[in-house]
């Protein structure tokens, strides 16, 4: 161990302290054993992987009209649905009995597995037998924000982790030299949950979710100020460094050799992060096979930078696409023309970055993860009378994908009926989904806890099954 | 071992265990913690309750703990069987307590389980011996004793100033106050410092901070669309009412149930701004009531954490685990907050939500000028209303009648598609689109009219071989044309009779037709006026490129006029424009053709334009307003339903407002609605609200409270390191008119407080925390402390207290939010460098260096911030252009002192209000030496820098001392 991993141990078991609040044991052992994590041993038993990028498909994607094909509701498609399935629920702009929606898209089967998409994602359904697919994921929520925040804290009024942040939390990160876990944002703006959706919560704010902007820095402040060169920061920096540590002898305070250790990580951050960031050096074949443009704000270009950051060893990556919000309340979000528009922006990248990882041999060892905050409806919401084609949210079915990280390749799990309304078989709560990628990163989402108000908060919170059948 | 701070809170403890075990110190914690979730009576698991001696002998053997089942099941290896099932083992010292109290009998206190101490009224306890006067110091020192630790010695005057500075105003002392406090060689020179730092306005706005934290305050709703709201003048009541010392208990009444005090004052209306800063979802689906129902949780979570050190919201699902408070006393206590204000508000989405009371804060000049502006306004209004326009309309649907006669048909000599659309030429001189749909395509279209051409014209037509009989060519029957080029000409306007029309910007759509809402498909027109007239031969591109592709115009045709007034034929809509063409009208047409005029009409136009700006004069009176609670005129007891499993959706029985039984009783004079809770919670009586707030209070001197988990005086929650002293502290609060500043000045002014911060590695190793306060507190400064720091060393914060929010400079792209176009406009002058307080904040996107020192979003209720250190704070206070515009400040500032030496030192003090060491001094020197030297040598580094070499290298050496941890440091 270098004096710096010395060092950082030190900080990070000085925070704890100085947080004044308890740890669980566990992650607390991996805070005095960074070598834990350097191989696969994971927390609570060995992880199958050791990064997580998540898509997060912000404003919740059409999956009738992606994944999950519905004859029925093609056939039906005008009729007014059955009173007894919409009784008494609560949609977010429905009003009265809505007509049944078929898909304008043709859906066909792809791959060996035999995986059914529409002709929206020409780029996924080439990689299908590399996909996990769960046709049954169900939420709680249906409006966006607090729906965003719970597929990402386990609770859908912020102020509790984000995952990256438990992770963060749990297992730290594998380089030094960059946060444990980036948040990538493309598409319209921030998404509907606001930074909430990367939040450390009750977890110390260095867990928090560090943003790569898409304008300026890529990272808040990580420029010198105009006419500092690197030879007069360092210059000062040596300077602030020999001032601290005269004064930490003075006073004996070992928070001041934090905070000279967080200094020079700085410093290195300042030419590891425009390095990290800057994809004009990739080879033409990996543009082509993004689509990316360099110098442009683009999900195609996050996606490479996503790859770029797991291969440096950050935790978590997350990246935001907001749009798919298609109601058809308008031609600019319907879900003929815009849900088209929003898979050209992503379909390509998102499966270029599976099939990069695989053949950077990453994939074993980085969960991907694609989807949104709910669904959408089988019925048409012809909001005031709208003649535009579009969903209204659905939280009672929806699907996601997964890829590497040791879920099953080729698998689709989980069924809906033949509307496509309720999941039919084998459901996947969002905590189900939290308790399974918590698990194949070597973590039991019972046991990474951390106590606040009284209590030990987890993720899951009182919930969450891993789904065995599909690891 | 599970946690540190529970392993610490035992090795401190552990000289007790010498002597016999404390069944409520000791065991009891243990057995709240790990089993009485599921055996005690609530619950009595498998028949277990180990909160009842009998029942509990099932298990234990006294005096035999190797043979006690209690034992055996924590101790199990086999994770099937150890206690807590499921849950996280006990620790070995938490075993060790268990079978020392077993061995030694497991005695059992009379009657059970003492009440846990938090829920007992605090009395006066007696005063250690000793010699100190200052009370808090006699319970240190014990403690101290008893540990065999020495306090250490006072700090220096230089770092005492600033300490007690920084913590009564947030600020760091000037150096003519650091100056007079070293010459002032009066025995009680400190005490005037803090009299004098008492009574400085500053005072509230330091200690708002942490109050803001806690009332969760903030400028913007929340969630998606997260809008402004107007509520600063509750965070100046909140600094005034510090300021002015107001005692706790009024302070607490005024905000929890101000505007129900008899002939309550506007100020104790503001002060319930405290529970309107709950967020608010404006997002279009949210359920009205669910919505409101949240912000009613989120009122019983906050005021019991913020005056009750209660986590009463684990009982919104069910009864508290640890606690004694049921999940019906959540709701009843729930019911208080349910008796307000509220009107059910349309949004232009199809929604409603429940919008409570805004208070209008008008000065006198303002109200006099809102009357005025309001009856003038009404008053052409009314003129606009009811003019008589009869003749004027009649004129005006002649002209557009006659208007289209004044159009030719353009016929084409050439016509052609880039991308394989197929034209097809009609009878009525209109173009047919059919085959290839591209989404890239451009038409071109060459003709000679042989006329002078001022203005030509687009028309859209519907046609039955169109997809929704068109007019466009997408599934819809829509159109998109981003582009039309007269070809050598420039169009100076274009007009549709459809809006949407944009001009020749690049990548913009042109025109759209949307006709997709229409019952009945109509044609549509678009005007392009050039410049100059056209002559001869022209040629016309139209270009179709869209986002989505595919949306091409389907049937069109192309005219042209030489008339002076070609905007004519555009000027009645195309919905209405067969009904201004008829003859026969409907009352219902009538009516919006001449609504339709009036907003149009030549002879009202000057009202129109006086309406505008009578409105614009009316906002820009800039009144204020803020949020309120009003409480309901109702006799009725408030109420709230049940909801099972702490989901709205399931509603069960009614419960009426009521306190919680565990604590004490609500007085018989008291009303059970909001104004008997807030007199009930500042009650002497209640065994919590002063403790909590003494507690806080201690919390923001030392670093951490005395008990360490502010936010929880339940079971689960640390144990005070001075149980004593702490109930000490309250009974005086409480004695003390519950004066906050009376405490402080008992803190500031205490040996124990005034402690040099140095540290032993003895010292260190043995209360690494200093919980037993061996020392003085050192610890990093809050995130708004080090922005005021770093802004009064420069000399650039303003003094200005209270008003709006204000917008420092900040890095463009914070805010990037979903359906709102909000920006952050800076603001000039003083306001850009006001106190961090004052800086406007958004829920959703907050100020980032605020958010990188761990300042909160105040989505939620924050009692404690963690510190943290962080790279990206260093970057931060590195970078931050608002922190290197304090570093170009401050090397001015010290620019008119004396020699470079000299100039040092007053950098340095301003910096750390210290001066600098020889060693240090020299090193900064040489390093200045080193910058200018630099920056001569690379002249254009410098120029962006400051105006010359010499200013930046005096600028790069202020930078370094703005970053140093002591400046950042309160030690």
């Amino acid at each position: 161990m270098d004096s710096h991993d010395e060092l950082k141990l030190l900080t990070r078991r000085h925070f704890f302290q100085q947080s004044g609040l308890g740890i669980g044991s566990a992650a607390l052992a991996s805070l005095l054993n960074d070598s834990l994590f350097a191989e696969t041993a994971g927390l609570h038993h060995p992880a199958k992987a050791k990064s997580v990028i998540f898509l997060f498909m912000a404003g919740a994607p059409s999956q009738l009209d992606l994944f999950d094909y519905k004859p029925k509701l093609n056939q039906f498609d005008g009729q007014p649905i059955s009173e007894d399935i919409v009784k008494g629920e609560r949609f977010a702009f429905i009003k009265g009995t809505p007509r049944l929606l078929g898909t304008p898209h043709s859906f066909r089967k792809f791959g060996q597995s035999g995986a059914e998409l529409s002709n929206l994602v020409p780029h996924l359904s080439t990689i299908v037998d590399d996909v996990t697919f769960i046709k049954s994921m169900n939420t709680t929520q249906f409006n966006h924000a607090p729906a965003q925040i719970f597929m990402n804290t386990g609770h859908q009024i912020p102020g509790r982790p984000s995952m990256g942040s438990w992770l963060s939390y749990g297992i730290g990160t594998e380089n030094k030299d960059l946060p444990a876990f980036v948040v990538l944002l493309s598409g319209k703006s921030q998404p509907d949950g606001g930074k909430s959706c990367w939040s450390s919560g009750f977890l110390p704010s260095v867990h928090q979710g560090v943003e790569f902007r898409r304008q300026g820095d890529p990272v808040l402040f990580l420029s010198n100020p105009e006419g500092v060169s690197a030879e007069s920061r360092r210059r000062s920096l040596d300077l602030i460094g020999d001032l601290n540590r005269a004064h930490e002898a003075d006073t004996g305070d070992p928070e001041i050799a934090t905070r000279i250790s967080s200094y020079e990580l700085a410093y290195r951050m300042q030419s590891s992060v425009p390095e990290l960031a800057d994809i004009t050096k990739e080879p033409a074949q990996i543009h082509e096979m993004y689509g990316t443009e360099p110098g442009k704000s683009s999900f195609a270009n996050n996606c490479l930078l996503a790859r770029r950051l797991v291969e440096r060893g950050v935790r978590f990556v997350q990246l935001y696409h907001r749009g798919w919000d298609t109601h058809g309340s308008s031609g600019n979000e319907d879900i003929v023309n815009k849900l088209g528009s929003l898979c050209r922006e992503t379909d390509r990248a998102s499966a270029a970055l599976v099939q990069d990882l695989k053949q950077r041999g990453l994939l074993d060892q980085t969960i991907v993860v694609w989807g949104g905050e709910f669904g959408r409806t089988p019925m048409n919401e012809a909001r005031s009378g709208s003649k535009f084609l579009g969903r209204d949210h659905h939280p009672r079915a929806f699907t996601m994908w997964m890829a590497g990280g040791g879920f099953k390749p080729g698998v689709t799990y989980g069924t809906t009926d033949e509307l496509g309304y309720n999941v039919a078989t084998d459901p996947v709560s969002v905590y189900d989904l939290h308790a399974t990628i918590l698990n194949q990163m070597g973590i039991d989402h019972t046991r990474l806890t951390y106590r606040f108000q009284g209590r030990d908060f987890r993720l899951t919170d009182v919930h969450g099954e891993v789904v065995k059948r599909i690891v | 071992m599970t946690r540190i701070v529970a392993a610490v809170g035992l090795a401190l403890g552990l000289a007790q265990f010498a002597a016999a075990v404390d069944f409520d110190k000791d065991v009891q914690p243990v057995l709240a913690r790990s089993c009485f979730s599921c055996h005690s009576a609530t619950l009595a698991s498998a028949g277990l309750q180990l909160d009842n001696r009998g029942s509990a002998l099932r298990v234990i053997t006294p005096g035999n703990s190797a043979d006690s089942r209690l034992i055996q099941r924590v101790e199990a290896a086999d994770s099937s069987k150890r206690m807590p099932l499921g849950g996280r083992p006990l620790e070995p010292a938490q075993i060790a307590i268990l079978r020392k109290w077993i061995d030694e009998g497991a005695l059992w206190p009379e009657g059970g389980p003492k009440k846990h101490w938090a829920y007992v009224k605090p009395v006066r306890p007696a005063l250690p011996p000793g010699d100190s006067i200052n009370p808090i110091d006699r319970f240190v020192l014990a403690r101290l004793e008893e540990e065999g630790l020495k306090p250490s010695p006072e700090a220096s005057k230089e770092t005492l100033i600033r300490r007690v500075t920084l913590d009564l105003t947030g600020l760091p002392p000037t150096l003519p106050e650091i100056d007079a406090f070293l010459a002032d060689q009066r025995p009680d020179a400190y005490e005037h410092v803090v009299d004098r730092l008492l009574a400085s306005p500053h005072f509230g706005e330091r200690w708002a901070r942490p109050w803001l934290d806690l009332a969760r305050y903030a400028d913007t709703n929340g969630y998606e669309k997260d809008e402004r709201r107007s509520i600063w003048k509750y965070r100046d009541w909140v600094i005034n009412a510090l300021n002015k010392d107001m005692p706790y208990d009024e302070f607490t009444v005024e905000q929890i149930a101000g505007d129900m005090l008899p002939n309550a004052t506007i100020d104790q209306k503001i002060a319930t701004g405290f529970n309107r800063n709950t967020m608010f979802n404006e997002e279009g689906g949210v359920d009205r009531d669910e919505e409101f129902w949240l912000d009613l949780v989120d009122r019983v979570g906050t005021t019991s954490t913020v005056w009750l050190g209660t986590t009463l919201g684990c009982a919104q699902c069910h009864n508290h685990k640890f606690d004694p408070f049921s999940q019906k006393e959540f709701y009843q206590f729930m019911a208080f907050f349910n008796n307000g204000e509220k009107t059910a508000v349309d949004y232009g989405d199809t929604s409603q939500k429940w919008v409570e009371p805004k208070l209008d804060l008008p000065t006198a000049e303002q109200q006099t000028a809102r009357k005025k502006l309001q009856d003038e306004i009404k008053a052409v209004e009314q003129k606009i209303k009811t003019a008589d326009l009869d003749r004027e309309q009649a004129e005006w649907e002649r002209s557009i009648r006659n208007a289209a006669s004044a159009w030719k048909t353009l016929t084409p000599q050439t016509l052609s598609a880039k991308s394989g659309t197929v034209l097809t030429a009609q009878k009525d001189g209109s173009i047919l689109a059919s085959g290839a749909n591209p989404a890239d395509e451009a038409l071109t279209f060459e003709a000679e009219p042989g006329a002078t051409i001022t203005a030509l014209r687009l028309e859209a037509l519907p046609d039955p071989s169109l997809p929704r009989g068109g007019p466009g060519r997408d599934i819809y029957g829509n159109c998109y044309i981003s582009d039309i080029e007269i070809e050598g000409a420039h169009v100076k306007q274009a007009i549709s009779d459809n809006g949407s029309v944009k001009l020749r910007e690049k990548g913009e759509q042109l025109w759209s037709v949307d006709a997709s809402r229409d019952d009945e498909r109509l044609p549509r027109q678009l005007v392009l006026i050039p410049e100059k007239s056209l002559d001869g031969a022209i040629r016309i591109i139209i270009r179709e490129k869209s986002e989505f592709g595919g949306q091409g115009i389907g049937r069109f045709r192309l005219t042209y006029t030489t008339t002076a007034d070609p905007k004519a034929i555009v000027g009645v809509s195309a919905k209405l424009r067969p009904v201004l063409l008829k003859d026969r009208r409907t009352p219902d047409e009538r009516k919006d053709l001449a609504d339709f005029y009036r907003n149009r009409a030549g002879s009202l136009h000057a009202d129109r334009d006086q309406l505008k700006d009578l409105r614009k004069q009316l906002d820009n009176l800039g009144i204020a307003s803020t949020l309120v609670l009003q409480e309901s005129a109702s006799y009725s007891r408030p109420s709230t339903p049940i909801r099972l499993r702490g989901q709205f959706l399931s509603k069960g029985d009614a419960v009426y407002a009521a306190v919680p039984a565990a604590l004490n009783p609500l007085p018989e004079s008291e009303l059970p609605n909001r104004l008997g809770l807030a007199r009930w919670i500042a009650s002497k009586d209640n065994p919590l609200t002063a403790r909590v707030e003494v507690n806080r209070i201690w919390e923001q001197y030392f670093g951490r409270g005395i008990v360490e988990t502010s936010e929880d005086f339940g079971t689960q929650g640390e144990r005070p390191t001075h149980p004593e002293l702490l109930d000490w502290l309250a009974v005086e609060f409480m004695d003390k008119g519950w004066s906050m500043k009376a405490i402080d000045r008992l803190i500031v002014t205490s040996a124990a407080y005034k402690q040099d911060s140095r540290v032993t590695p003895e010292l260190l190793e043995k209360d690494p925390y200093n919980r037993l306060l061996a020392r003085g507190p050192r610890f990093r400064m809050e995130a708004e402390m080090i922005r005021d720091a770093a802004l009064a060393a420069s000399g650039l914060l303003s003094p200005k207290v209270g008003g709006p929010s204000v917008f420092p400079p900040q890095p463009d792209g914070v805010w990037d939010l979903p359906y709102n176009d909000d920006s952050w406009k800076e603001s000039q002058g003083e306001d850009k460098y006001r106190r961090a307080l004052y800086t406007f904040l958004r829920r959703t996107a907050p100020y980032p260096s605020m958010l990188t020192f761990d300042g909160t979003s105040r989505e939620s209720c924050t009692v404690r911030r963690i510190r943290t250190d962080t790279p990206l704070q260093a970057l931060t206070a590195l970078n931050d252009p608002a922190f290197f515009a304090a570093a170009q400040a401050l090397a001015k500032r010290v620019a008119v002192e004396g020699n470079d030496q000299a100039r040092v030192v007053y950098a340095f003090r301003l910096c750390t209000g210290r001066k600098p060491k020889p060693v240090e001094l020299d090193r900064l020197l040489a390093s200045l030496e080193r910058e200018r030297t630099y920056f001569s040598q690379h002249q254009s580094e410098a120029a962006k820098v400051a105006s010359d070499a010499n200013l930046a290298g005096w600028t790069m050496l202020s930078n370094a001392l703005l970053n140093l941890d002591e400046t950042i440091t309160k030690e």
